[in-house]
């Protein structure tokens, strides 16, 4: 039995009288690919929202790594280790991939405003790491040719890859991705499959939200379901697709 | 030994040769037209200093700040405290200019940390605000305590003095005649220079990258572990420093200030500098200042005489003009340069060559 990467206890969050999260508990271990699925509106941005620490929770938390995560404000959590995309891709769209990437690597660097001026010797060598690691990222992903091209010329694709790769450069632990394969092409989806496996054989545990599910189904290792807000399901694959609440939730009665 | 430099360098080296040169002969040359050029100068430096630190906040980190002149008031009123018969100070100038951008910074997180859920247009009336309540408060400060004389400002400030050598006279150096003003614009092209050195390695740093995540998508930016509220007011203080330095030496230039100096125009002013050359670019915005410093100048110096020769008496007064042409160049920039008369290219980075293959 692996050991458990995230924990999520009785998490609730309400907007006023919406109850868009109820008592969600769930685990993810160590080196899993993590499905969330659900109908629209289930509250699986919701979640991710939470576990990001942009919105707070209204009761309930998150454990990280054998410790309480703080979910106080998101630049804690990408600390701790856990990075995020977005389901409508939020790059910086007026810098180059190569840029977006090397502001990834901010958390995990220190040279403040002397460094900068000064450009000293320990500033030049931390800016020659940052730029090295954001290259070879680039490469990981597969879009390294587009470096020096501004984020918001990129194809669909690889604005997909590129924020991929932004999340990456902050060393994260998990990885949380929101609906990577949305508008994406056959094509696009299988490069992406290959990529989200790769990113696990080096380590990282990986939390997906997708409504492609043949592409949730062949990938993840387990699989949660929110309906209205709560967890009705969370097992392999093979499991939840016979689960009568599950398939209730998706069909309707 | 010799040095073989690629053509790319020395054309480099010779065209900042060049530029360098035509900096340091400059005020002789203005000085044939008169020493008000050397001022008009001396002015627009200025203006370029104060457009560089707005173009910090509004540039790089994307908050529109339409109180500026308020940071440009604090420094000049340091200097002038610290520097006048007023409290019977008199520091030299470079205690004064650090403690000046120094608590200039201070009253930029000041305005920094209210208004850091702000964006658009509504941290622009915040900002619109907090200039005009330092100018208020600046013309009433004279009661019960008179810090600041009000409306009739300070007089009688120090100038700057470097030795023995005071830069508000004229004198003799190296066998050359220097008056006030062309002294004072060495003194301001130093420090320009600095100014530049700053204003580039911030933005090729991992700072200047935060700021613009921050001003690309601040959502995003906080994601990835950019602290926005730290890298905010890091960017309301370093830009308020630069309006602090410029207000010092403004102080020391004029000899007088008075609230009248720090009006809201001079924000509008300072950010169509930032605007018109080209936000985030900082060639775009020294651009910008000196443009707008010296078209509204020369006119005043061609209207009239202009006037006189072509209709034998004055029909539109020069300051009327200015406007005129200052909103028809506001309307044809917005039209067919959105971006600046010298916008932010995407910047080519050099690859390493061990990882870019």
């Amino acid at each position: 039995m692996s050991t458990a990467l995230l924990e999520a206890n009785g998490v609730c969050k309400r907007f006023g009288g919406v109850r868009a999260l109820h008592k969600v508990s769930l685990t993810i271990h160590q080196g899993e690919i993590y499905g969330l699925i659900g109908p629209n509106g289930a509250g699986k941005t919701t979640l991710f929202n939470v576990l990001t620490g942009l919105y707070g929770a209204s009761s309930g938390g998150f454990n990280f790594a054998g410790a309480p995560l703080d979910i106080g404000a998101p630049h804690l959590v990408a600390k701790a280790g856990i990075a995020r995309t977005f389901q409508n891709i939020r790059l910086f769209a007026n810098m180059t991939a190569l840029e977006n990437v090397m502001v990834g690597r901010h958390l995990r660097t220190h040279a403040g405003v002397i460094g900068a001026v000064l450009f000293n010797a320990a500033t030049r060598a931390e800016e020659h790491a940052i730029q090295r690691r954001a290259v070879e990222l680039l490469h990981y992903v597969g879009i390294a040719d587009r470096a020096n091209d501004l984020a918001r010329n990129l194809s669909y694709g690889d604005q997909r890859r590129l924020e991929i790769a932004r999340a990456l450069a902050t060393d994260p632990k998990l990885l949380a991705l929101d609906e990577p394969a949305a508008g994406m092409n056959a094509t696009e989806t299988a490069a992406l499959r290959t990529l989200v496996r790769g990113l696990r054989a080096d380590g990282l545990t990986i939390l997906l939200i997708e409504h492609d599910v043949k592409l949730v189904m062949g990938l993840c290792d387990r699989i949660a379901v929110l309906d209205y807000g709560e967890m009705i399901a969370e097992d392999v694959p093979e499991k939840v697709q016979r689960n009568p609440k599950v398939i209730e939730a998706y069909l309707g009665t | 030994m010799m040095m073989v430099l690629p053509p790319s360098r020395v054309k480099y080296f010779a065209g900042v040769a060049l530029v360098a040169t035509a900096l340091l002969v400059l005020p002789f040359a203005l000085s044939a037209a008169g020493t008000a050029w050397v001022r008009i100068t001396n002015l627009a430096i200025l203006f370029v200093f104060l457009s560089l630190g707005l173009n910090i906040v509004v540039g790089y980190a994307g908050l529109l700040d339409l109180g500026y002149v308020a940071f440009y008031a604090v420094g000049a009123y340091v200097y002038a405290l610290l520097a006048s018969p007023h409290f019977g100070m008199h520091l030299p100038f470079w205690v004064i200019l650090p403690i000046g951008a120094t608590l200039a910074g201070f009253f930029g997180v000041l305005l920094g940390a209210p208004t850091l859920k702000l964006r658009g247009d509504y941290l622009a009336i915040v900002t619109l605000g907090f200039g005009e309540i330092v100018r208020i408060f600046l013309n009433n400060l004279s009661q019960p305590i008179n810090i600041t004389n009000g409306p009739q400002g300070l007089a009688q400030i120090d100038p700057v003095r470097i030795g023995g050598m005071s830069l508000g006279q004229n004198g003799t150096l190296f066998g050359l005649n220097f008056s006030g003003p062309m002294k004072y614009y060495y003194l301001l092209l130093l420090l320009l220079l600095l100014v530049i050195v700053v204003n580039l390695r911030l933005q090729n740093s991992r700072i200047g990258r935060a700021w613009e995540a921050i001003r690309e998508d601040e959502m995003a930016a906080r994601a990835i572990g950019i602290n926005t509220t730290r890298l905010k007011l890091l960017a309301f203080a370093m830009g308020a420093s630069f309006g602090g330095v410029a207000g010092g030496m403004f102080s020391a230039i004029q000899g007088f200030i008075s609230p009248e100096s720090f009006v809201l125009t001079e924000s509008v002013m300072i950010l169509s500098m930032v605007v018109l050359g080209g936000m985030g670019n900082i060639w775009g915005v020294i651009a910008g200042a000196v443009l707008l410093s010296f078209v509204p100048e020369m006119l005043r110096y061609t209207v009239v005489p202009m006037q006189m020769a072509l209709f034998k008496r004055l029909l539109i007064e020069p300051e009327v003009i200015r406007m005129l042409l200052f909103g028809l160049a506001l309307v044809l920039m917005m039209r067919f340069r959105p971006a600046g008369l010298w916008p932010l290219r995407a910047r080519q980075r050099e690859f390493d060559k061990a990882v870019g293959e």
